[in-house]
């Protein structure tokens, strides 16, 4: 226990310690975070006005963030399954740090769906009346819930082994991954669901839509871990082979080229039938009655996203350069298709037909951007933690000098 | 790397630690001011804003036994006369046995007038800044039964315009509604007679049901909700009018209030066109039954499969006009 202690207090204050790049970019994000804290703040005070929302549009850029980031949560299964299943070393030694962003990226997820609460102050009735299974949200719930302690768990043991300078016991946590995987599927599922159930909502009541976010989740997630790794790389001692940035650049490509086909499926369907479904795709697309806001928005994502597909299978992509700008590519692409492209034209027009359009104010991008930042800054201290505890530089024993030695003051020994 | 600096024992470099603590102490300072600046705009919470253990640990409606709605009952009527300085006549009439409420609308008479939106907003104490409004009128191109093709906010001098047609739109009590099955925290259910309520207290604002209506029958209160207290409706029960708060969800609840006791919706009595007709379905004797009996029926939306309790008919021997008259306020139209 007290060991444990220990560890959570140098912890704490390892993620103090920095050079002077460190510290800048964790005040940048400080301050990004306290900024949204403040907007948030105003909003609990004066409600949900303060936002874009409206009766006709009522979720905005908070679900749309939701929605991608559950997708980005996936990204660590999509490094752990090579790893366990085909047993593809390479990338054993990064899979922390897919894991490690998907516990930080859950966590954004939560804060954004607090956000989104207009009763905030409520949020014990989940626990007191839960609608399960009949609600969506519930099975949501659940599984966002379940797959950030699955995560918490595998990573903290890791790391906390390493810390005490034992070998992980695979018993502990194997059975885990292999659970933490099915269950990173589940959240994308679950979370599809949450929009494909709506019969009211033509535009999200369409089986492609659980099949699109994986496919967008498995290109959008390895693609940022791919920016990750090599950030970490180089900021840090951890070595991280081109080997295994060249396996995530194969699941990127397959995802990207899976992702497009079935964007095209869906607007074949939308267009060619024409039906008195189309109203929201092709609010989407071309705009509906002269009102177009997203349309920029989604041509940007289009072109961005052939332009990443067509990069990644050309051989150039095995170039980092090349690479990081397709990862860069998709990641924005997914984010605005995932997010503006899928929540927002599902409200325009509206079921009686009219077209309202959704603006988000300062404030709701302000929570937006804290959350973000917020998220980066976990993460950013996940990794400081960890690499110098996983290379076994920051071990229980260094720290109350060598092993065998009674501690002094503490009076136990160690093994 | 430097972190293995900083572990090493502190006695060992006191003039170090001594200025590390300080400027450790500094930094905590700095932090804390950041954060409680950050949380500054929390001092305008009123008092009502904040929860009182009371309110925290309320229960859900259906859970509560007669003697806590009591207690709870008579706080609401507490705060809310307080807050209105009036008399506050708070009920809680229950669904009768052997009724089940259906809402027919005369398509062929209605002219667009409003007046059913305004009276179902005095009726049932909803915000007038921002108002929030129940019933959307939609002006309809002839021809065409096609909801997109509809003009929500149209504001002649006079109605009818004899080019259009009317179809008022309000929740339609779906007696399989999509709003209640997403409802994460059972919040909002089905009564007995089919009125799909809202405990206001209950509800923790996702919207969900909001997203879930095909009928966009849902109204969320953005900010708090402001009624002029020489406006308010002291007639009220827990589940129907009595004032919602900031951050709920709201809804037509075919005036339970007045419907369980006997009589009719605000927004029928007031029509002055008679082109509403609300009753009892079971009863065979009852003008709805009549009706769908005899009468070309339309269900808006039938295909969503949602079994709405609210249905349009249309008179055999076409549109009956009343002479035209000014519309009600159409000002105030969100
Ligand atoms: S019309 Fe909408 S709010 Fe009313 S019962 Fe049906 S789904 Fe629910
Ligand atoms: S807004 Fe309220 S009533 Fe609607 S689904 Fe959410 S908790 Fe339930």
């Amino acid at each position: 226990m007290k060991k444990y202690a220990t560890f959570l207090w140098d912890c704490w204050r390892l993620s103090f310690v920095g050079d002077w790049r460190y510290h800048l970019w964790m005040t940048i994000l400080t301050l990004l975070a306290l900024t949204g804290l403040y907007a948030y703040c105003q909003q609990f005070v004066y409600g949900l006005v303060t936002t874009g929302m409206t009766d006709q549009v009522s979720w905005g850029l908070y679900i749309a963030n939701f929605t991608y980031l559950v997708g980005l949560a996936a990204a660590a299964a999509m490094l752990v399954i090579p790893v366990y299943i085909y047993r593809n070393m390479h990338l054993h030694d990064v899979v922390i740090f897919g894991e490690l962003l998907a516990v930080a990226v859950i966590i954004m997820c939560l804060l954004f769906v607090m956000a989104d609460l207009g009763r905030p102050d409520r949020f014990m009735h989940l626990l007191w009346r839960f609608n399960f299974p009949i609600s969506m949200l519930t099975w949501d719930v659940i599984a966002l819930n379940g797959y950030l302690v699955l995560n918490l768990h595998i990573c903290g043991y890791l790391i906390y082994c390493a810390y005490c300078g034992r070998k992980p016991s695979p018993k502990f946590y194997v059975p885990f991954v292999f659970v933490a995987i099915v269950w990173a599927v589940s959240i994308h599922t679950v979370t599809a669901f949450l929009y494909v159930g709506l019969g009211g909502r033509p535009f999200w009541n369409s089986a492609i839509i659980a099949p699109r976010f994986l496919a967008s989740a498995f290109a959008a997630g390895p693609a940022f871990i791919i920016l990750t790794l090599q950030i970490v790389r180089r900021v840090t001692s951890h070595q991280v082979s081109d080997d295994a940035l060249l396996t995530l650049r194969r699941i990127v490509q397959v995802a990207m080229i899976i992702n497009l086909f079935l964007l095209v499926c869906e607007v074949f369907t939308e267009f060619y039938t024409d039906s008195a479904h189309v109203a929201s795709a092709r609010y989407l697309y071309f705009g509906l009655h002269g009102r177009n806001a997203l349309v920029p928005w989604i041509w940007t994502a289009v072109a961005m996203n052939v332009a990443a597909t067509s990069l990644l299978v050309l051989p150039a992509s095995r170039g980092l350069g090349v690479l990081n700008v397709a990862c860069l590519l998709a990641i924005v692409a997914i984010w605005i298709e995932k997010g503006m492209g899928l929540i927002v034209p599902a409200f325009v027009p509206t079921p009686l037909g009219e077209v309202v359009e959704y603006f988000p104010t300062v404030h709701e991008l302000a929570i937006c951007v804290g959350i973000w930042a917020f998220g980066l800054l976990l993460y950013t201290i996940f990794v400081r933690i960890s690499v110098p505890v996983l290379a076994g530089e920051l071990t229980y024993e260094k720290r109350f000098g060598k092993p065998n030695e009674a501690v002094p003051g503490e009076g136990v020994r160690l093994p | 790397m430097k972190h293995a600096e900083s572990q090493k024992p502190e006695s060992s470099k006191p003039e170090v630690t001594r200025r590390g603590f300080f400027a450790q102490g500094m930094a905590a300072v700095a932090g804390a001011s950041a954060v409680a600046a950050a949380m500054s705009p929390l001092r305008h919470l009123t008092s009502g804003d904040i929860p009182t253990l009371e309110e925290f640990f309320q229960k859900h409606y259906k859970e509560m036994t007669a003697e806590d709605k009591e207690q709870v009952f008579n706080r609401i009527r507490t705060a809310v006369g307080k807050r209105y300085r009036t008399e506050v006549n708070l009920a809680d009439p229950p669904p009768m046995d052997g009724v089940e409420f259906v809402y027919g609308l005369n398509l062929s008479r209605c002219i667009g007038c409003r007046k059913c939106v305004h009276a179902c907003v005095a009726e049932n104490n909803q915000s007038r800044a921002p108002e929030i409004q129940y019933i959307r009128v939609l002006e309809m191109e002839k021809g065409s039964i096609d909801v997109e093709t509809s003009d929500h906010h149209y504001d002649p001098p006079l109605v009818p315009n004899p080019d259009k047609y009317y179809m008022p739109v309000q929740c339609h009590q779906c007696a399989d509604p999509p709003c209640v099955k997403v409802c994460p925290v059972e919040a909002t259910w089905q009564e007995p007679d089919g009125i799909t309520v809202i405990d206001y207290d209950w509800c923790i604002g996702c919207r969900y049901c909001e997203a879930a209506c095909p009928y966009w029958a849902r109204r969320f209160n953005f900010t708090e909700p402001e009624i002029p207290a020489d406006q308010l409706n002291p007639n009220m029960s827990y589940l129907s009018n009595r004032p919602r708060q900031k951050g709920v969800m709201e809804k037509c609840t075919y005036c339970l209030h007045r419907t369980r006791v006997g009589r009719m919706p605000a927004c029928l009595e007031v029509c002055p066109t008679g082109s509403r007709k609300f009753g009892n379905v079971l009863d065979p004797d009852s003008e709805v039954a009549y009706i769908l009996k005899h009468k070309r029926v339309y269900v808006l939306k039938e295909e969503v499969g949602t079994i709405p309790r609210f249905f349009y008919y249309f008179d055999e021997r076409g549109s009956r006009y009343a002479e035209p008259i000014a519309p009600a306020d159409v000002g105030g139209d969100a």
